[in-house]
Formats: structure tokens, sequence, C-alpha cells
């Protein structure tokens, strides 16, 4: 540390350095926290348009009908774009942001007693990154023939002659730079700035969690970026990269190189996109990690084998991503090998989630808001990946590919699983953000609502897929007679899926309400033990805390006999 | 307050945080060109018998030699800079810095003539798989000399170097990391060389 440095810190700083292009990690975390949410009401209400068409196919679309032309009701072409740019944006703009960028960005340096990230300028140029390549995603709507609609795999051939898709690939380029500078900054941060005596077993889960999801993102992204360079050659150089000679398009031989091969892109995207899975999951096992040992006052049953869990699942993550492509004829050798690892995949998850089963057992739980969504996350996570083992036997995926049962899967392991960690997460350190607790009753009011239409929502898709319906359907499968028995739940789904949106109102008028009329919160208002309740709430500008940080004792000390509260901080001596 | 552990190891990792950031950023940088590589493995074997051989037979050996020694004396005078500043000699870190960024030059300069050979010759990206393959190995490669040098420029005017007065051990630091990223570089020449020219 130079001394000179020093006289720097009360440097009054304009409007634009503070809070627009700042480099401190608390203004760059709120800032990925509110891009992303907007991300995630914009791609909600891209699934909404899309489910009244599934529910009321040929009526036009209320409201917003007009944008899609005379009929108000979407073409298939325009079905598929908001498909697409669904799961692209909610994927890529919307859910790893809020996890990582936002979560991480704020909570990991003062957990580990920090007073920033490594890399101060690199995490905001991440930020900016990020905000360019959503700019571009977004853009895309505004082509002529509209945005990507190859889906969020862009699988070609067909990706290849869409203009939407040049768009797409290069704000991926940019999304995926944000993610690298972002995963690089986490990992020097974790292993260089811990507080002294914050050793690495007594690192909180959720700093764990982002640890294993920076090696992920760090070492999968980038093959992606490198088949999306391809794409990108395929599409304005005029490769052939992923397109086989005798490619007959609209009846026609398409006038290409040739000798290229689709399979190439699902096996570069899907090594990205399998590890994908686990960076939406393993940021909202830590952050439940947090809230159900804080909320049940005793300690986690089975740390460790959380702690080695999350390492192997990290590392498992990168072996098994052609589980997605037992369709494709890869070959006996090939699935038999991929089915294997992914049912070896399978047992770190359980361990984990049976461990968090477990922690609850005997414990004085308090049913706080932030505790309900962390109890929710349980079943409904179990759910979404007990659903996932059929479609990781090569047998049973060949019938269940591409239908309902696939989205029904992912959709409860990400919206009911992920999303809820993350709500969890606002509502449990929102007090040390703003120095304000959000209102219980509103909490409640947001929660009840939500898990009831989650589930009214994704259930059905189970027994759509059972029954074979296809995914990607811009008419929901009224052409096919195999469907007929279990469409009449598209309806019901629908009304869900609205009344969802309106059980997010509550959500938003608390988050603003208790900025300005929440109740006082001191240090610490749930009396837990890590090191982010020893700052001031919020933390102060550039430094975070206003004492010297040493930990002393390991992550969730809860109800230790003898001693006189029923929680010892990491910092307490 | 400022980050610590800039320009002093922490004792228990004994590293510094560029040093691992680097590092980190290097494993993804395997990453991307390990992808291309597969990327090239995947056609290689789908290509019908021969194809690649006779394609690769349209670039020239000689050059692509020429440049390989270019690259490599670069290496050693990065490390000529680098050791250098360690032995406080700044005008020498000048000269071994201009040297190395005047071989990156020499390699782009004959990178220019081989593309440029072969558009006189009607090869595009477009001509075939190999050739596809071949202009965005060494586009993203030379992409990365570029980056390099853009970085090397900086040190080596005053504008970057002028740290060195101030906080000589943060500069040298920075000059190492930059290293570690050249040698890196270069060492993705040194398979992208036989993998496109000799097999």
């Amino acid at each position: 540390m130079s001394s000179k440095s020093h006289n720097h810190d009360h440097h009054d700083e304009g409007f634009i350095r503070k809070y627009i292009f700042s480099v401190d990690h608390k203004v760059i975390g709120l800032q990925y926290g509110i891009t992303s949410l907007l991300f995630l009401l914009f791609g909600f209400s891209l699934m909404a348009i899309m489910r009244w068409q599934l529910a009321y196919p040929g009526t036009p679309i209320p409201i917003l009908g007009f944008l899609f032309g005379e009929s108000g009701t979407l073409a298939p072409e325009q079905y598929n774009s908001l498909g697409a740019m669904h799961g692209t944006i909610m994927v890529f703009l919307g859910v790893v942001p809020l996890a990582v960028g936002a979560f991480g960005n704020y909570i990991v340096p003062l957990q580990i007693g920090a007073i920033d990230m490594a890399f101060p300028k690199l995490n905001a140029a991440s930020y900016w990154s990020y905000f360019v390549g959503g700019v571009i995603m977004i853009s895309s709507f505004f082509m002529p023939e509209g945005a990507a609609r190859s889906g969020w795999t862009s699988y070609p051939p067909l990706s290849v002659f869409e203009n939407g898709q040049t768009f797409w690939l290069i704000s991926m380029v940019f999304l995926i730079t944000s993610s690298l500078l972002g995963s690089m900054n986490f990992i020097v941060t974790i292993v260089q700035l811990r507080a002294p005596g914050l050793t690495w077993m007594r690192l909180p889960l959720f700093v764990w969690s982002q640890f294993v999801t920076s090696f992920l993102l760090v070492l999968a992204f980038p093959p992606l970026e490198a088949a999306a360079i391809l794409q990108l050659m395929d599409r304005v150089a005029g490769t052939s990269f992923f397109l086989p000679s005798g490619l007959v398009l609209s009846g026609e031989i398409v006038d290409v190189a040739g000798s290229g091969s689709p399979l190439l892109w699902q096996h570069l995207f899907w090594f990205l996109a399998h590890p994908e899975v686990y960076v939406l999951i393993l940021p909202a096992m830590g952050i439940v990690a947090e809230i159900l040992t804080n909320n049940t006052r005793k300690p986690l049953w089975g740390f460790k084998s959380i702690v080695y869990s999350m390492v192997f699942l990290g590392f498992c993550s990168f072996i098994v991503w052609a589980h997605h492509m037992f369709l494709t004829g890869m070959g006996q050798a090939m699935s038999a090998f991929f089915q294997t690892t992914t049912m070896i995949i399978s047992i770190p998850s359980i361990v984990i989630l049976t461990s968090y089963f477990l922690s609850l057992w005997g414990g004085s739980i308090r049913f706080n808001t932030p505790m309900l969504f962390a109890l929710a996350f349980l079943p409904m996570f179990g759910i979404g990946g007990l659903t996932g083992l059929p479609l990781g036997l090569a047998a049973a995926d060949i019938y269940l590919h591409d239908t309902y049962y696939v989205i029904g899967h992912f959709h409860y392991v990400v919206a009911p699983g992920t999303i809820f960690a993350l709500f969890a997460g606002i509502y449990y350190w929102f007090p040390k953000i703003t120095g304000k607790k959000m209102n219980e009753m509103l909490g409640k009011l947001h929660f009840w609502p939500s898990l009831i239409f989650m589930n009214g929502i994704f259930m059905p898709m189970f027994i759509q897929g059972l029954a074979g319906v296809s995914r990607r359907l811009a008419d929901g499968g009224e052409s096919y007679a195999h469907a007929s028995g279990v469409l009449q739940w598209n309806e019901f789904m629908t009304t869900s899926a609205f009344l969802l949106g309106i059980s997010q109102i509550p959500f938003i008028i608390n988050l603003i309400m208790s900025i300005f009329s929440g109740e006082k919160a001191g240090r610490n208002p749930w009396d837990s033990t890590t090191v982010e309740w020893a700052a001031p709430s919020p933390p102060l500008a550039h430094v975070n805390f206003d004492s010297e940080i040493t930990v002393h004792h390991s992550a969730y000390e809860y109800s230790v006999p003898d001693s006189k509260k029923d929680f010892i901080p990491q910092t307490e001596h | 307050m400022e980050v610590p552990y800039i320009v002093k190891e922490r004792e228990d990792t004994g590293l510094i945080n560029s040093k691992l950031g680097i590092w980190v950023f290097l494993a993804s940088e395997i990453m991307l060109f390990g992808g291309l590589f597969s990327a090239y493995i995947f056609l290689r074997l789908a290509a019908a018998p021969g194809e690649f051989a006779h394609w690769s037979a349209e670039l020239s050996v000689p050059l692509a030699t020429v440049n390989t020694l270019v690259l490599i004396s670069s290496s050693v005078s990065m490390v000529m800079a680098w050791a250098s500043l360690k032995l406080n000699d700044f005008p020498k870190y000048r000269m071994y810095m201009g040297i190395t960024l005047l071989c990156a030059l020499i390699f782009l300069v004959i990178k220019y003539f081989e593309y440029t050979g072969k558009f006189h010759h009607d090869i595009y990206p477009s001509s075939s798989t190999f050739m596809a393959i071949y202009f965005t190995l060494t586009g993203l490669h030379g992409i990365h000399i570029i980056g390099g040098m853009i970085v090397m420029l900086y040190f080596w005017l005053p504008v970057g170097s002028k740290m060195w007065d101030s906080q000589p051990e943060h500069f040298a630091n920075r000059v190492e990391a930059l290293g570690l990223y050249w040698h890196f570089v270069d060492l993705v020449w040194i398979f992208l060389f036989p993998v496109l020219y000799l097999l």
C-alpha cells in the first residue's frame, strides 16, 4: 500500500464517477442487479406473449398484438424468434448476470473481508461489456427479418441462414468477454484477498459456489466463443464450418463450399452449455446454504462434503455435454460414456440437496421471507433434478427429447429453483445493501402466489411432454393428433403465467418502498455469522469495513453449546 | 486504501494478483484455441482423404519458417526486456522492448504478404474447409499479436513507462504479465505452424 494513496480516499467524486463508471464492486454489483432484473422482466414478457398464442391460437394478442403485423398473432417465424430470445435473454442476460455479476460482485468481497475486487477497473469493464452485449442483443429485434430465431442453442445449418443471427453472435462475443473478465477477477479475489484467518475451509459456501462457478465460466465459455467465431465466419465470410455438402434449402441445393459439420457446433455449444447449467445452479445453492443455516440457527450439516461435492460437480460438468446429443446418432459407445458420466454427476447434486434437508432436522426454524424462498428451492430443485435423470439415459431420452418434458425439467431447475434462490438472496442481503429491511407481509404476498403459479406453469409440461408434445411449435401442437388429449392444459398454464407476472407486483412495490420507508436494519439484522455483517449497512464506499477484519471462526457457528448468544460471528475474537 | 498484493506477494499463496490473473486468463485462452484446434481435428477427420494436405500445399512453408524464427526471437527479446528491468537498466529495457515490437511488426507484414498472395490466386476462406480454418486460426492469432503490440507500445512509450520512475516494481510486474501473454501467443504459433503448414 503506498502512503500517498490515503489522501485520495476523501476526494469527492462526481455523479458519473460515483454511479455510472464506478469501479466500486458494490456499485457495479447493483448495476448488474438492476440491469439483469430488467432483462428478466423483458424475457418474461416475451414468454407471456408466446403463452397467449399457445392458449388461444388465432386470437389476436391483447395490447401488444399490433407489433406482429395485421393479424395480431405470431407468425411461426416470430414465435421462433421470441422463443430464441426468451432463452438467450433469460440465461445470458438475466439469470447468470444476476447470480454471478450482481450477487457475486456485491457479496463475495464482503464475505471474504476485502475492500474491493482484485481488479476494480476490469470489473467495471466486465459490466460495460455485458451492457453493450445486451444492447446489441435487443437491437437485433429491429433487423429487417427480426431477431435470431434458432433457439438459444443456435443450431446450424438453419441459424447460418438468418440475418438476426449475426447480431446474436456479435452480442455473444461481448457477453463471453464480460463473463471472462468477471470470473478471472473472482478467482484472483478469492485466492488473494481473503482476510487474515479466513482459511479455505472457513469460507462461506456462497464464496465456494462462486469460486467453482468462476472456473466453469473461465474454462467453458471460450469454446463457445470459438464456435461463435466459426459461425460468424460462416455467416459473413462464406465458409462452411457447419454446412455439409449438398445442403438443400427451400428445394434448392445451397451454393456453399460444404464439407462442414453441423455436429461440430453442437459439440462446441454443449461443451459450454452444460457447465452453464451448473453456473446457473451453483450460486443458487450457495445462497440457499447461507439462508438455511442462518434461519435454522444451527451449523450446516456436512459442510465439507458440500464443498467437495461442489468442486466435484464443477469438474464433472465438463464431461457430460453430449447427453444433449443422444439423438444425433453419435454412436453407442459415446452414448454409453456420456450417460454414465451423467449418472455420476447426479451424485454430488444429491449429496448437496440431502445435506440441506438434513440441516433442517432439529433446527428452530425462522419462517421469514428469505427462508421461505430458500425452503421452496429444495423441493423445486429436487423435482427439476430428478426429472432430469430419465433425460440422461439414452433409451428414455430418445422418446422425451425435444418434448415439453425437457422444458418442464430445466425450468424447474432454473425458475422455481435458481430464481427462487435469487429472490431469497435479494430479501436476505437487502438490509446490508440499503440499511433497511424489506416488508415481511409483502414478501409473503410475493412468495406464496409465486410458488403456486410456478408449479401451475411447469407441472403440466411434464404431462404434455410425456404425451409426446414437441417444443417450439407455434400452434402449441394443435396440428398433431397425439397432442389433442393434453392441449387443454395450455390455457391453465397460460393463466398461471399471467398470474405469476401479477404476483411479482408486491415484490416490485416492496423493493422500491423499502428503500425509502423500510424498517431500519442495523449491521446484523439476521444475527448472522459471516463476515459481510461486520460491515456497516450499507458498507462504506471503496473500503467496505470500518474496522480491521480478522477471522477467528468457521463460517456457521450457530447455537454453539456454552456460548452466551446462539451465534458466534466469524470476526469475533 | 488500495487493493493489497499488487507488488508484494501474499505470504500463504506466494502470488501477486496480476500473475495469478494472467495465468487464469491464459487458461481461458488455451480453451479458446483448444476449441478451434479440436474443430480442426473434427473437420480433418470428416474430410475426404488428402483434402487437407492438398490445400495445405498452397501455403508457403519458407515464409512461415521465417515467421516462426521471428516470433521465437521476439520471445527472447521480451525476456531480455523484463530481465533488464530487474537489473535496473531502463535504456536496455527500451531497446529490447523495441526489438520485440519490431519482430511482431515483421511477423504481421509477412503474414500480410501471405494473405494477399492467397487472395491474388482467388483463394478465400470460402474456398475450402481447410482454408476456412486456416484463415480463422491465423486471423485470430493475428488479432492476438495486434493486441500484444498495443500493450507493448504503451509500455514502450513514455506514457506507460513513466511508471518506472515512481513504482519500478509494479512496472516490472506489468511487463512480466505482458511477457507471459506474449510467450503464449508465440506458443500458439508453434502449434499452428506444423498443424497448418507441415501436416
